[in-house]
């Protein structure tokens, strides 16, 4: 299996360098060819790991491909951790970069960038399965800011565009704070641990929990749940929740391609899954747990209400994204790994599939992102429609869809784990994600209705040229929505209760809320036809009436509850104020910080005051003594005399 | 009778004297020349007085050294003096200040 591991990562990876540094000579088809040839040797590989440990019955296996550097004892190696965990992760990282990949020759066509954006994507993937299949903790950060790295490559990929250089550097900054704390965290489990191997470190994190640490003296903390605070930051910027979602909104100037499978399916999932990998750390310390749900149920119910009020179909997506992953870290606060990875891989699925179908509505619409402007595509782009559809009703959760299996179990979990004693903030965050369905089928069908229902808004113009796209384009759409229809009905049973994970999760038996649900299960039939008795499935349906009253039915409504609560609208609008916070408070506070030292402190203290400062001293002293030579003979005669008497008088008299 | 305080104070006046030149004179660069040796002749004044006073010859062989080198001396002197005044076409020791600061 070890050239198998080698192959699935340094393919993607020989592929991304010829079409990166040969992509002249190789030319656009070439480039294209390469790079899919790559990744898709990666995915059926992947898909070949993957059902060796479902039906083959293969073990996990650890294996050290190559020692770094050995100091102090510390090794740091490049190593493979593929577990079923791993190969889950695997399969859905190539299985979407493929897709995005034969999605791209139709998205990019025009493009003269083609090559370049090739060799990202692919290089992207090479850096998430690096990131997947580490054994290591210093892997995960090679490969953790190798994403962040081509992330920010590509939502600058049109860098002429100045929205899209900010965003990119946006997205860069706001990562550097999570990946401060992310090696912050590592730090600390080298400092406990003394290594960064997984296995090593998970061997030792009963010993770590009953330490402390007293970072500030006088306030012992827990070095587990610092150590799993710490990780969990760099888990809040990489997966986008609040306070460090800001970046993920504005990376949507980025090429719809990329936003379908970084910033949707799986970069943003690296969070989530590191979360899952440590579940061994984070399971000891409930504190961390506790501010995972937390910081967990605001993201997944305000950020659903933004998608509400944003006319930008990529970036009403988005919010939605953010809302989605905000669910799979309640999950995982909630000790239910196994659902927020479930969770994960089926938003993979629709989420890549809802954001592809957006790409090619702006490739028939001429690059126009408005809803307000679009309107009654459904009878122009019928495969389009009927696959936006499939994702749409996976993300609301509809009866029998994947969306279905993984939230309603996923909320099902969080409402279980009250019971393991957490108290107020379960409840919280249960109530958050319960509504938080509702806003999800408001959002997702207003969006849904604006664009293909209802009256058509474009210009004559747009109209005239309005067609389906082409079989590059919906081919990638139609095997999306396989796995988003009908992914979940198969897999919820195995994954979830089946005990697939078996040790790559590890969950305290006190904890354990999908094996205290296991006894309610009764396969994916008997959830199904219990899907009418749900709450979840009453507020997903109220939604979906709510949209399309508003929407369709009555549209005038909308605009009159904008004018009559505008107060609301606007604190929506303005995202909560949190990008202003960021920018005019933290970005502000660090230039006028450094305007400061760098007026005051180097220009006027440094520079003025010492440098210059001491010459100037010097020529002023020189200036005045100066006056003393006066350049006659006479004069310094005379001096001398003075100083020859001055002498003589002093050895005389004085001595 | 003539003693040695007579002799000293005589050298000192000479030697004052001088000085004075050196620091009053602002005209002539030779008057500088000469009080150098004035003040070289008060010095050897002083020699020859205690040599007598003390019997002791070795201060006069000193004094004919002296002289032999004021004697040279005064003719470098001289000879700066004279590529001074060719190049400068004065010899006024006022004139003289290109050390000024």
């Amino acid at each position: 299996m070890y050239n198998y591991y080698l192959t699935i990562v340094l393919a993607p990876l020989a592929a991304a360098i010829i079409a990166g540094l040969a992509g002249k000579q190789i030319g656009r088809a070439g480039s294209h060819w390469i790079t899919i040839l790559g990744v898709g040797t990666s995915c059926a590989l992947s898909m070949l790991v993957l059902m060796n440990m479902f039906w083959g019955g293969a073990v996990a296996e650890n294996i050290s491909v190559y020692t770094w550097a050995v100091t102090d004892g510390l090794r740091m190696e490049v190593g493979f951790l593929v577990d079923r965990l791993t190969a889950l992760m695997m399969c859905v990282v190539t299985f979407v970069s493929l897709m995005v990949h034969i999605y791209t020759i139709g998205y990019m066509r025009e493009d003269p960038g083609y090559q370049r954006f090739f060799s990202y994507i692919s290089l992207f993937t090479f850096a998430m399965l690096m990131l997947v299949m580490s054994n290591n903790f210093l892997q995960l950060f090679f490969g953790w800011e190798a994403v962040g790295l081509v992330s920010y490559l590509l939502i600058g990929f049109w860098y002429k565009k100045e929205t899209a250089i900010f965003a990119n550097l946006k997205a860069f900054l706001v990562n550097r704070v999570g990946d401060f704390g992310f090696i912050l965290g590592i730090a600390a489990v080298v400092m406990f641990t003394g290594s960064l191997d997984y296995a090593e470190v998970f061997s030792q994190a009963d010993s770590v929990a009953t330490q402390n640490i007293e970072v500030f003296s006088g306030t012992p903390w827990n070095a587990m749940t610092l150590i799993c605070i710490l990780l969990f930051i760099g888990a809040m910027g990489k997966s986008a929740q609040a306070p460090l979602h800001v970046w993920l909104p504005d990376s949507m100037e980025g090429p719809t391609p990329i936003s379908a499978l970084i910033h949707a399916a799986t970069m943003v999932t690296a969070g989530i899954f590191m979360v899952a990998r440590m579940s061994p750390l984070f399971e000891l310390s409930t504190t961390a747990l506790a501010v995972v749900i937390v910081v967990g149920s605001f993201t997944a119910f305000f950020m659903g209400l933004l998608g509400i009020v944003q006319n930008d179909i990529k970036r009403v997506v988005a919010y939605s994204t953010l809302s989605q992953l905000g669910y799979m870290t309640v999950a995982l606060g909630a000790s239910a790994y196994s659902a927020a990875i479930f969770h994960l891989m089926t938003h993979a699925f629709f989420k890549a599939l809802l954001f592809l179908a957006a790409g090619s509505v702006i490739i028939a619409m001429h690059h126009e992102q408005d809803i307000r402007k679009m309107g009654g595509i459904r009878k122009y782009m019928p495969i389009t429609y009927w696959t936006s559809l499939i994702g749409s009703l996976a993300l609301i959760g509809f009866p029998g869809s994947s969306g279905f299996f993984s939230k309603d179990l996923l909320i099902e979990a969080v409402k279980e784990s009250h019971w393991h004693g957490q108290g107020l903030v379960y409840w919280i965050a249960y109530l958050s994600v319960l509504l938080g369905v509702f806003v999800t089928a408001l959002y997702s069908f207003r969006m849904f209705f604006l664009v293909f229902h209802g009256k058509e808004r474009m210009d004559a113009e747009t109209k005239s040229h309005l067609h389906e796209t082409p079989a590059v384009v919906t081919v990638p759409l139609i095997l999306l929505a396989i796995p988003s229809a009908v992914i979940g009905w198969y897999t919820v049973g195995p994954v979830l209760f089946g005990d697939y994970f078996g040790d790559a999760i590890f969950v305290k038996d006190t904890q354990d809320v999908i094996a205290h649900m296991t006894s309610g299960w009764h396969g994916s039939l008997a959830l199904l036809l219990h899907a009418v008795m749900t709450p979840v499935f009453w507020l997903a349906a109220a939604g979906v009436f709510a949209a399309w009253f508003l929407y369709l039915y009555r549209s005038d409504i909308p605009a009159k509850i904008k004018d009559r609560m505008s107060g609301v609208y606007n604190l929506l609008d303005r995202k909560y104020y949190f990008d202003d916070l960021w920018i005019n408070g933290f970005a502000a506070g660090g230039r006028a910080l450094g305007q400061l030292l760098w007026k005051k402190g180097d220009e006027l203290i440094i520079d003025g005051l010492l440098v210059n400062g001491t010459a100037r001293t010097v020529g002023r002293i020189a200036a005045a003594v100066r006056q003393l030579q006066t350049g006659y003979l006479y004069t310094y005669a005379f001096a001398m005399i003075i100083g020859l008497t001055v002498l003589l008088g002093w050895l005389i008299w004085l001595r | 009778m003539i003693g040695l305080e007579h002799y000293l104070t005589l050298a000192a006046m000479l030697f004052v004297l001088s000085i004075a030149g050196i620091i009053v004179n602002r005209r002539n660069l030779i008057l500088l020349l000469m009080c150098v040796e004035l003040m070289l002749l008060a010095v050897n004044f002083n020699f020859i007085a205690f040599s007598r006073y003390l019997g002791d010859e070795t201060g006069q062989v000193f004094v004919f050294f002296i002289l032999t080198v004021a004697a040279a001396e005064a003719a470098i002197g001289l000879a700066i003096l004279v590529v001074l005044f060719r190049n400068r076409r004065s010899i006024a020791v006022q004139e003289l200040n290109t050390l000024k600061g």
